[in-house]
């Protein structure tokens, strides 16, 4: 697998760290329903299809990545730096 | 003697001759011949003896596709099995091996398996042993008894235990096009893509190009195919774009267009050049691949159809065009397709005499009896070939008449005296890797052949891979496909008008009682177990592959998938596409390991070294590797065991002064007007009303609640901390920060660095470091007022500037004295010096963990990722004014739950050493601990306490304190009595190191 890294250019799958689920949305910090905190924590879906992960160039710029991914395909349709898309971009 | 060399022909160098060794016998070939080319021409037909029966085999085929003639070629004490005898290029001093017989290969006692032939069939493993069910060698007991003796009769050849001398290197590669093969298609397709100059490799599996053209009748601008094949190839390898490798399998297709490939670069040489790998690993990334991998012959199934002199009949024809080698001097052809007419052709013109062609349809073409006649070979149609009769090679077959429509048997059997049985069933696509690219191949009615799937990354397939079966038509097809703008001209093809449709018979059954038909010869399958696992329920491909082995050997069925498919169809009374075909998978043929690890073998890690090791080794440390890092573990005097040496280590820190190497500490920059903001998010514990100048210990937790890492941080501006974590989580720290500024938190204006290797840290401990700092820090005081608690000072030690903060893990008065990492052995040994008058003594990571255990500090061993602040009594730490990560999830039942195992000192009481790893338990005897109640996490000689001591995590800890327990370690036969106490073991009060 190669992720086209934005700030590096295409480089192989073993540069890179799989860092999970990016359409979770970390809970308000000062809520305490058990329950959200729960799902955010421990509920991770594995869909057929598209999917979007955080991945971190750690063998390169060290930034985090939002990576959208065919689960059954290994195709990646975007890649994106996190920090822009958690920041109000869109991947 | 029926083989041998033809007067003329092939492409063998004559004037040149090669000795070899078969089986400790001497015979010698040409330059240019492979193993089995150069046997055949030396008369021998058997080859080994095969998987489960121990049946004399020969040579099936020319190529990888050969399932029987596997030999073990031996150098030395290095021995490498299962080698392809089609494959293998002999040269001087060649040693090989047939495998699987015993004594030897004429003489193989093992034979008698084929008496008990029924007793081996399909899913004989499953139903023999399982095993009684009462008695010592009940279930899958009686299969381990068995199996020594089951592994010696069955199976291929013998590993070496030798250790491989051999160099293998790896290779990372990228082009536009990646060409695999250089058949017709492949070079056609390759002119066309470089001619549009694109990078192109093209990959051979031969050690030359050509692939179907180097054995080939017809005529390609007039001229032999082969060497038309050569010129081309050898006018695209000059192409500055383009790179063409021989000898080089591609044998992975995986996703993103990366391709695998094992180049032989030498191990077909007698002498190799100094420094040459044998093979090497190729890894391809490429923009587009055309896969022109050509095409594999079918077997016909039909009984004793694997005796040596049966194969097939591209083979027959291979042998004689490529090496000159007759296979048999009386040729036998049998067939359900047009193609065995062209090798017919081809055999007779290269001078081997054809008896007869057999051929299952009931009328044939005009050409192909223009063909039957020209060769004078006697031309029998609407027949089939029901019986070998063989010893340990063919000397007769017996035929008879055949109904092709209703594949029926009939007539009286005629007797055809024949030493070789070329024969054709068709030709399958090789479709392995783009089947391995994930496509689901499709039946093709009129090939009746699996074609390869729609891509579904960026190849094509070409030539007879695409199921064109003809020259004219590939090379159009390849022009094509090499490129959408190809101009190429394409030369002009003499070849006769034939057919490639074959008729649809792909399995002889006389009757019930004839001899064994094998589908799979590698793994002895026959279609009779194919039938047998139809009855036994075994109907999708997927269990007939794993229940029979069906394709499962070396060559993954490469000669036997589609006829097993076949006859599995028959049986459930479906068609070959309904009954669906198993995934190919990598690797298309063997790969060595030593190819797959390159020089990537024996100690790969980094080794990383602290700016005073070498100091450390100069001065006698036992040095201990702590993940990466090396580190010592005590400074050893003469005679002195390991203990004494920490012992009096710790002693000397408590009494006057100590220092120790804590360069190895994690330590990140973190920098912004958001910094203190981040810490306070990252820590429990409140970071932001930290004063400048001063450090503060801090703990964090991962978002489920559990401990993560501790440490002090300072802080050196308003702006400005530099985090120290554990030695183990200085890479883990960094990257969980990492994830919440660049995921979570992006409008948090904060920079990280990683500067663990830029400071050197050394730590002073004891009554006395006080005194050692005044006797060598230079440009400020060290006194209380000036340097209190957890503050920090800039200063300088012999001119090097140093920041010292005071902070202590030893419970003593300490300092960790920091300095740029290239004057880390200056500071150390002026740190040294200056604590002469004190004796200071340096000590290693045992007294280090002694004094910390003294304390009840923890460290990894404690914070063991299940441990809550809580267990480890820093519930001190939690503040209750901010959310901190990990903080919502600090209520949830599991970490409130009261059975939960929390810190707790231990001290031993028969006065000798508690074992760390030990399982605390009540029960006085020595037994399995299945009432374990805790688990010690680290232990020592406690010199301040005169006692054995650890730390352990014990269920009800705090209110367990003053009890007696066991810690229990069968393993090291301990079993040692102990009472639990405070994990603050010395100085609970902390009065020393606030003095």
């Amino acid at each position: 697998m190669i992720i086209k890294c934005p700030y590096c250019g295409p480089r192989d799958v073993i540069e890179f760290t799989y860092q999970g689920d990016a359409t979770r949305k970390r809970p308000e910090p000062l809520s305490n329903d058990p329950d959200v905190w729960n799902a955010y924590v421990y509920d991770r879906s594995n869909p057929s299809g598209l999917h979007r992960e955080f991945w971190l160039h750690s063998g390169g710029c060290r930034q985090h990545l939002v990576v959208t991914r065919d689960m059954t395909t290994h195709a990646i349709s975007s890649v994106a730096f996190a920090r822009d898309i958690a920041s109000g971009g869109q991947a | 003697m029926t083989s041998s060399r033809l007067p003329r022909g092939g492409r063998v160098e004559r004037s040149k001759s090669v000795r070899f060794t078969f089986d400790g016998k001497a015979y010698s070939g040409h330059p240019g011949d492979t193993l089995a080319s150069a046997l055949l021409a030396s008369g021998i037909t058997l080859f080994g003896r095969s998987f489960k029966y121990h049946r004399p085999r020969g040579v099936f085929a020319a190529g990888s596709d050969e399932p029987n003639a596997l030999v073990t070629v031996l150098s030395g004490d290095v021995r490498e099995p299962n080698v392809r005898a089609t494959e293998l290029e002999i040269h001087d001093g060649l040693v090989t091996q047939s495998q699987n017989r015993f004594p030897s290969l004429d003489h193989d006692f093992m034979a008698i398996n084929q008496l008990a032939g029924p007793l081996f069939s399909a899913g004989f493993y499953y139903k023999t042993f399982m095993g009684p069910a009462i008695g010592p060698l009940r279930g899958t007991r009686f299969w381990m008894f068995c199996e020594k003796f089951i592994r010696r009769a069955a199976g291929l050849g013998k590993a070496g235990t030798a250790p491989d001398p051999d160099r293998y290197e790896r290779m990372n590669a990228w082009c536009d096009v990646l060409v695999v093969g250089s058949g017709p298609a492949g070079l056609i397709a390759a002119e066309a893509a470089a001619g549009t100059g694109a990078r192109v490799i093209i990959a051979e599996e031969r050690p030359l190009p050509g692939g179907s053209l180097l054995a080939s009748a017809e005529t390609i601008d007039g001229r032999d195919p082969s060497v038309w094949a050569r010129e081309k190839a050898a006018a695209l390898a000059a192409m500055p774009n383009v790179r063409f490798l021989t000898r080089t399998s591609v044998w992975g297709y995986y996703d993103g267009n990366v391709l695998t490939a094992i180049e032989h670069v030498s191990d077909f040489k007698p002498n190799r050049t100094k420094g040459q790998p044998r093979q090497r690993h190729w890894i391809i990334r490429t923009g587009k691949t055309i896969l022109a991998t050509g095409a594999f012959e079918r077997p016909m199934v039909f009984p004793g159809n694997d005796c040596p002199g049966v194969m097939l009949a591209d083979a027959v024809r291979r042998f004689a065009l490529e090496y000159g080698v007759a296979a048999g001097s009386n040729v036998t052809l049998f067939t359900n397709n047009d193609s065995a007419y062209e090798a017919a052709r081809a055999l007779s013109l290269a001078g081997v005499n054809i008896v007869a062609i057999v051929d299952v349809r009931a009328d044939v073409s005009g050409a192909c009896r223009d063909i039957a006649t020209a060769a004078n070979a006697e031309l029998l149609t609407g027949h089939a070939v029901t019986g070998t009769h063989a010893g340990k090679t063919l000397s007769s077959i017996t035929v008879q008449h055949f109904n092709a429509e209703t594949c029926r048997v009939s007539g009286a059997p005629r007797e055809i005296r024949t030493d070789c049985l070329g024969v054709s069933g068709g030709w399958s696509p090789a479709i392995h890797l783009a089947s391995q690219a994930g496509g689901k191949p499709e039946w093709d009615e009129d090939l009746q052949a699996f074609l390869p799937p729609e891509p579904n990354q960026n190849w094509v397939v070409t030539g007879a891979a695409a199921g064109y079966m003809d020259t004219i038509s590939v090379l159009s097809d390849a022009a094509t496909k090499g490129s959408a703008k190809s101009r190429l001209i394409l030369p002009p093809v003499e070849a006769p008008m034939l057919d490639a449709s074959p008729a649809p018979v792909f399995q002889i059954e006389p009757s019930a009682k004839s001899q064994k038909a094998f589908v799979d010869f590698q793994h002895d399958v026959t279609a009779d177990d194919v039938r047998l696992a139809y009855r036994e329920g075994f109907h999708s491909v997927e269990h007939l592959k794993r229940y029979t082995t069906l394709g499962m050997a070396t060559d993954q069925g490469k000669t036997s998938n589609v006829p097993g498919l076949a006859i599995m169809a028959d049986a459930r009374g479906i068609s070959i596409p309904e009954a669906g075909t198993t995934r190919f998978r990598p690797p298309f043929t063997p790969v060595s390991f030593g190819a797959l690890a390159g020089e990537r073998y024996g100690d790969l890690r980094p080794h990383r070294l602290t700016p005073m090791h070498d100091w450390h080794l100069a001065n006698g440390a036992k040095m201990y590797e702590a993940g990466l890092w090396h580190r010592p573990m005590i400074y050893g005097s003469h005679g002195e065991t390991v203990e004494q040496a920490y012992v009096r280590e710790a002693r000397a820190v408590r009494q006057s002064v100590g220092i120790v190497d804590v360069s190895t500490l994690g330590k990140i920059d973190i920098q912004g007007p958001d910094a203190a903001e981040l810490l306070d998010r990252v820590y429990t514990n409140m970071f932001s009303t930290l004063p400048v100048g001063k450090a503060r210990y801090g703990l964090m937790l991962r978002e489920d609640g559990l401990a993560f890492d501790d440490g002090t941080t300072w802080r050196l501006g308003e702006t400005q901390f530099l985090m120290t974590t554990t030695t183990a989580n200085a890479g883990p720290v960094m990257q969980h920060l990492e994830y919440y500024l660049d995921c979570i938190w992006p409008e948090l204006r904060v920079h990280l660095t990683s500067v663990t290797d830029v400071w050197a840290g050394t730590a002073v401990a004891g009554p006395k470091a006080r005194a050692l700092l005044e006797a060598c820090v230079t440009g400020t005081k060290v006194d209380n007022d000036t340097l209190p608690f957890m503050g920090i000072v800039h200063s300088k030690i012999e001119g090097v500037p140093v920041m010292v903060c005071r902070l202590s893990f030893s419970g003593e008065l300490a300092y960790e004295v920091y300095c740029g990492s290239g004057y880390g052995t200056r500071v150390w040994e002026a740190l040294l010096t200056a604590g002469k008058p004190f004796d200071v003594m340096p000590y290693g990571l045992e007294a280090l963990g002694t004094l910390r255990i003294e304390k009840g500090h923890v460290t990894g061993a404690e914070i063991d990722g299940r441990a809550s602040a809580h267990d480890l009594h820093l519930d001190w730490m939690l503040s209750k004014k901010k959310p901190f990560i990990g903080s919502a999830m600090l209520g949830r039942e599991g970490l409130k739950d009261e059975n939960r195992l929390s810190l707790v000192g231990l001290v031993s009481l028969d006065n000798q050493a508690i074992t760390g790893g030990s399982h605390i338990v009540t029960d006085a005897r020595p037994r399995e601990p299945a009432d374990s109640f805790g688990h010690v996490t680290a232990a020592c000689y406690s010199p301040a306490l005169g006692k054995y001591i650890a730390l352990a995590l014990v269920k009800h800890g705090t209110s367990m304190i003053g009890n007696r327990a066991f810690a229990t370690d069968l393993l090291r036969g301990r079993h040692c009595p102990v009472e639990i106490v405070s994990h603050h073991m010395y100085d609970p009060e902390g009065s020393r190191m606030h003095g």
